[in-house]
C-alpha cells in the first residue's frame, strides 16, 4: 500500500492539485505550468516529479520538449478508493429509507 | 446524477463527514435511530441496549448462523436531543480499533424529505484513513477470494 499512501500525499498539496487541474485540459511543459505560480521553478520542478512518481502525470515528448498530461486512469483509481466506502454507507441508508418508507405505511 | 451519501474527508484531517439526504420527514428518519427494533433491522444487527438520553449507552451484536459473535459494538450516549442531534462514541469490541465519536445532526428539508449529517472524529489521522479503507481492502479480498475460487478447481 506504500504507492497508494504516496498518491495520497501527493495530492494533499495544493500547489499540486492545482498543477493537475491545470493539465486537465491539455498537455503542458515544464515552463508553461511553471508560469501559473508564483513559486520558483525549482520548486514546480520538484512538484512535477512527485506527480510524475505517482503516475498522475505522465511525460510527454513533443520534439525537443516534455509536455506533462494527466493520468486520468490513476485519478479514477483514486476516485474509486474512498467509493466502497461511500457504497457500504450509501446501501445501508437505502434500508433505512425503505424500512421506514415501509413502517410508515403500516401506520 | 447527484449521489445520495457524500463522503468528505479531506487530507490530513482525523475526522470524515457523511451527508445523506432522505425522501423520508426527519421524525421517521429519527425514529429509525431511536427504535431498536428498527435500528436492528437496517442495520441488519440485534439491539443489545439502547438507552437513547444524555449519558445513556447502547451495545449491539450480530452473531452468524451458528450463534457465535462476529460483531460486537458499544459506545455511550452523550447527548440527545429528540429530531436534532445524537452525540455518542462508537467502539468495536471484537477489534482493536479505537473507539470513535460521532455527531449525528438531524434537519428537516421539507415535509417528507430530511437530512442526517454525521461527523466521525477519530484517534488519529492514520486511524481514519485505515477505516476508509477497509471496504477497499475487503472489497479486494472478496475479489481475490472470488479469483481463488475460479482458480481452484483448474489445479
Amino acid at each position: 500500500m506504500n504507492l497508494r499512501r504516496d498518491v495520497f500525499q501527493a495530492i494533499a498539496d495544493p500547489t499540486r492539485r492545482a498543477i493537475l487541474l491545470l493539465v486537465a485540459s491539455q498537455a503542458m511543459t515544464a515552463g508553461a505550468i511553471a508560469s501559473n505560480f508564483g513559486t520558483a521553478r525549482p520548486t514546480v520542478s520538484k512538484h512535477l516529479q512527485i506527480l510524475t512518481e505517482c503516475d498522475l502525470l505522465a511525460q510527454e515528448p513533443n520534439g525537443r520538449e516534455i509536455l506533462y498530461r494527466l493520468n486520468p486512469g490513476k485519478l479514477k483509481e483514486l476516485a474509486d478508493f474512498i467509493e466502497p466506502f461511500r457504497k457500504l454507507w450509501d446501501e445501508r441508508f437505502n434500508t433505512l429509507e425503505t424500512i421506514m418508507k415501509n413502517y410508515k405505511a403500516r401506520e | 446524477m447527484t449521489l445520495k451519501t457524500k463522503i468528505i474527508a479531506e487530507d490530513g484531517k482525523q475526522d470524515l463527514l457523511i451527508t445523506r439526504e432522505f425522501d423520508l420527514p426527519l421524525d421517521l428518519l429519527f425514529r429509525a435511530y431511536v427504535e431498536p427494533d428498527l435500528v436492528a433491522q437496517w442495520m441488519g444487527t440485534n439491539v443489545l441496549k439502547l438507552d437513547n438520553r444524555n449519558h445513556g449507552s447502547w451495545q449491539f451484536e450480530t452473531t452468524d448462523a451458528q450463534g457465535n459473535v462476529v460483531f460486537r459494538a458499544n459506545g455511550v450516549i452523550h447527548e440527545f436531543v429528540p429530531n436534532r442531534k445524537i452525540t455518542r462514541t462508537f467502539e468495536i469490541e471484537t477489534t482493536s480499533f479505537p473507539v470513535q465519536l460521532e455527531f449525528l445532526e438531524f434537519e428537516s428539508l421539507s415535509d417528507h424529505t430530511s437530512k442526517l449529517t454525521m461527523q466521525i472524529v477519530f484517534k488519529s489521522v492514520a486511524h481514519r484513513d485505515q477505516m476508509l479503507q477497509l471496504p477497499f481492502a475487503q472489497g479486494l479480498n472478496m475479489a481475490h477470494n472470488r479469483l481463488q475460487n475460479l482458480v481452484s478447481p483448474l489445479n
